[in-house]
């Protein structure tokens, strides 16, 4: 089961948030919703599931809900209908005790402008939730401690709010939110208030500790690029309060629901979500362990390679061949092809995004290989799948002067694979 | 006109409500007086018990500490000079009808402005009460204090009380009002209760605002110790309304010097807590 459902959620600001109900379930705009009744919809029939252990990225422009949505999860936000169900328990249905109890435990929240509590020092903001939920002194102070070693910011426990710079004030209010080791992190716009630099570092940082902590993140943003960076789901709110689609990023980059999501998505720099994982290609290998020169010469031949990716019994690469040194190797009748291995090739890991390759593929004379964190060969990215994946970017009208070499090698490559 | 008068008697229906009050709430006045002299008692004999100069070494250290050398300098030379003057006494008689109305005020102001805070309309009560408390003549409030107490040093400190609680309860009201929607947010979403939200996070932030009307309210309490002296407070009010009656200048200014040097301390320190409570944050 899932462990956060949404079923047909809805939040009307207003005099009389009822009365809009029925001119919603009749198709009005939001706006023709607003002059008639003076209601706002901020949410209008969201319904949607957040699995354990994702990190579920809820985006949309300026005024879509998006807060409003993430603030009706801990109730700050009454909803006006529908369900919130978190394992299974409508948090709607909550009185205000076992409310309490969950926000303490079960969830919490990262702010956009951090809301730390200005007159207490870091550790003692760190500490907060677990103090109003009546955690002894030394108990609750170890917790904040490991908290705030979790975020790097060791050393800064008796430092004040304002002595920190924003980055640094942000990790006070993630360390906070992880200091309860809750099962659900709420974060809105968490990372929107930094400069574009340390926002960068605060996103990895924060994909860093999801891979330890497996927390169920709901992320708010209004960035598209944060949203495909780190979210495994992905929901686009319409400006009309709508839930337009849900899926993963390459889902929606690939098959945008409606003509909404698909404009939004056009400006998407598509090389910095599709990864070497993606685009790699299978490529024949040797195994130095069996294989000789005329087993590599042979595959070499068969798929028109100048060279071979040579790996160990356990596929974990070794380095490159040349055609030139196999049969070299050949003549002087060496069986062992340790000798001549080129280990000057480039590796990358398979999340790594297509943007953060191009420099290095003008710059190799070989494909990319691709290998897992073990080393292990997954298989090749070259210069003109690369090139392929910028160029899909681009509007089909724009041509970009492409490079004589690249298309030769463009050219070598459709010779070798017919 | 005169029997339009005769029939709405504006004042005649504040002095039945006096009468009414009188006769109907003594038991109540009585009450309130008894707390205003138990404190009033304990206040001045604080500090009529010690000699002159030890308060005077405990006020220049206070300025010291907390606000600057400048101020302790000032404390120093100040009352120094008011006991030469020889209005020792009064000067201390004063500071403690002050401080007197002052503890009643923010103990009735504080929470007055916390419940303000808390509900529109609630403030939307309040407020025309305090516009029209403070654009009342302070005079007018010594008429019901007279009658409900009779006179001497505690209709004084209900006048003054009553006088300089408004900034009190509106500085309050708006510190807790200014308070970033973030913070009350976070201490919602970490599950504190709305005690713990007051106490934790509302109140600790709001301080230096606050503090400015404690600053305001201590303020204002001076201005009112001339006219408090009408009903037989006592004090340096007492000073300067001899000065007037019996046309002394010299008494009179003398007694303007002493209220000047006490109001120029009290301004000077408590300004300096207040701003000692907003750099901590
Ligand atoms: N307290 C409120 N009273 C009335 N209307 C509100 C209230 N809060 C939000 N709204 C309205 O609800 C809609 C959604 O607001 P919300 O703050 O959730 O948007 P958002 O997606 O978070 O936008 P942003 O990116 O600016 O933070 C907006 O039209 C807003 O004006
Ligand atoms: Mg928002």
């Amino acid at each position: 089961m899932a462990l956060v459902e949404v079923r047909d959620l809805h939040k009307i600001f207003g005099p009389n948030p009822r009365k809009a109900i029925p001119l919603i379930k009749k198709g009005l705009t939001k706006q023709e919703i607003l002059k008639k009744t003076g209601c706002t919809v901020a949410i209008n029939g969201a319904s949607f599931s957040i699995e354990k252990k994702e990190t579920f990225v809820v985006m949309g422009l300026s005024g879509s809900g998006k807060s409003t949505f993430i603030r009706c999860l801990n109730r700050l936000i009454e909803p006006t209908t529908g369900e919130i169900l978190i394992d299974g328990k409508d948090i709607m249905k909550m009185d205000k005790e076992t409310l309490r109890e969950v926000r303490r435990y079960k969830m919490s929240m990262v702010f956009q402008h951090f809301g730390l509590l200005p007159h207490r020092n870091v550790v003692n903001n760190v500490e907060f939730g677990l103090e109003v939920g009546g955690m002894t002194k030394d108990e609750r102070r170890e917790k904040a401690v490991r908290a705030i070693k979790l975020v790097g910011l060791e050393g800064f426990e008796q430092s004040m709010p304002s002595e920190l710079s924003g980055g640094m004030q942000q990790r006070v209010g993630l360390a906070r939110a992880l200091a309860n080791d809750p099962e659900i992190l709420l974060m809105d716009e968490a990372f929107s208030a930094l400069d574009p630099l340390i926002r960068t570092q605060m996103q990895d940082e924060l994909l860093d500790l999801q891979t330890k902590m497996h927390k169920t993140i709901i992320f708010i943003t209004h960035d598209l690029d944060e949203a495909l960076k780190i979210g495994d789901r992905i929901l686009i709110l319409g400006p009309d309060g709508r839930v337009r689609q849900v899926g993963t990023p390459e889902e929606i980059l690939a098959d945008p629901a409606d003509d909404y999501v698909k404009k939004f998505v056009q400006n998407v720099d598509r090389t910095r979500v599709i990864t070497a994982g993606l685009i790699k290609r299978r490529s024949p290998t040797v195994c130095v362990a069996k294989d000789g020169p005329e087993a590599a010469m042979r595959l070499m031949e068969k798929h028109g390679h100048s060279h071979i990716f040579v790996v160990n019994a356990d596929r974990v690469l070794q380095g490159i061949l040349s055609i030139d040194d196999a049969v070299k190797l050949k003549k002087e009748k060496v069986r062992d092809l340790s000798s001549k291995i080129n280990t000057d090739v480039y590796t990358t890991l398979p999340e790594t995004a297509v943007a953060d390759l191009m420099a290095t593929a003008l710059e190799t004379r070989f494909p990319i290989a691709v290998i897992d964190q073990d080393g292990v060969f997954q298989g090749i990215v070259d210069r003109a799948a690369i090139i392929r994946e910028v160029n899909e970017g681009m509007d089909d009208q724009t041509l970009t002067p492409t490079a004589l070499s690249d298309i030769h090698d463009e050219l070598n490559e459709r010779e070798g694979n017919a | 006109m005169n029997q339009i008068r005769d029939i709405v008697n504006i004042g005649g229906i504040f002095e039945s409500i006096i009468d009414w009050l009188t006769e109907n709430g003594d038991w109540f006045f009585d009450f309130i007086a008894l707390l205003v002299e138990g404190l009033l008692d304990g206040v001045t004999w604080v500090f009529s018990f010690p000699p002159a100069l030890i308060i005077i070494a405990i006020f220049t250290v206070l300025a010291w500490k907390v606000a600057t050398k400048g101020v302790a300098l000032f404390t120093l030379i100040g009352f120094l000079l008011i006991l030469y003057m020889g209005y020792w006494q009064q000067t201390m008689d004063t500071l403690s009808l002050v401080i007197a109305a002052v503890v009643f005020g923010l103990l009735v102001g504080i929470p007055i402005g916390i419940w303000a805070s808390k509900s529109d309309k609630a403030w939307n009560v309040i407020r025309p009460i305090l516009d029209f408390m403070q654009t009342l003549p302070a005079f007018v409030y010594l008429i019901p204090a007279v009658l409900l107490f009779k006179l001497g040093p505690i209709p004084g400190v209900i006048a003054t009380l009553i006088f300089s609680l408004p900034p009190a309860v509106r500085l309050t009201n708006l510190g807790i009002r200014q308070v970033p929607t973030e913070i009350k947010e976070a201490a919602r979403a970490f599950g504190a209760t709305s005690s713990q939200m007051l106490v934790k996070a509302e109140l600790p932030v709001a301080l230096p605002t606050i503090m400015a009307g404690v600053n305001q309210t201590i303020m204002l309490a001076l201005s009112m110790v001339v006219i408090s002296g009408m009903i037989g407070a006592g004090g340096l009010g007492n000073v300067v309304l001899k000065g007037i009656t019996q046309l002394k200048i010299d008494i009179g200014f003398e007694g303007g010097v002493a209220i000047v040097i006490l109001a120029i301390f009290l301004d000077r320190v408590t300004q300096a807590l207040s701003d000692r409570s907003g750099r901590q944050s």
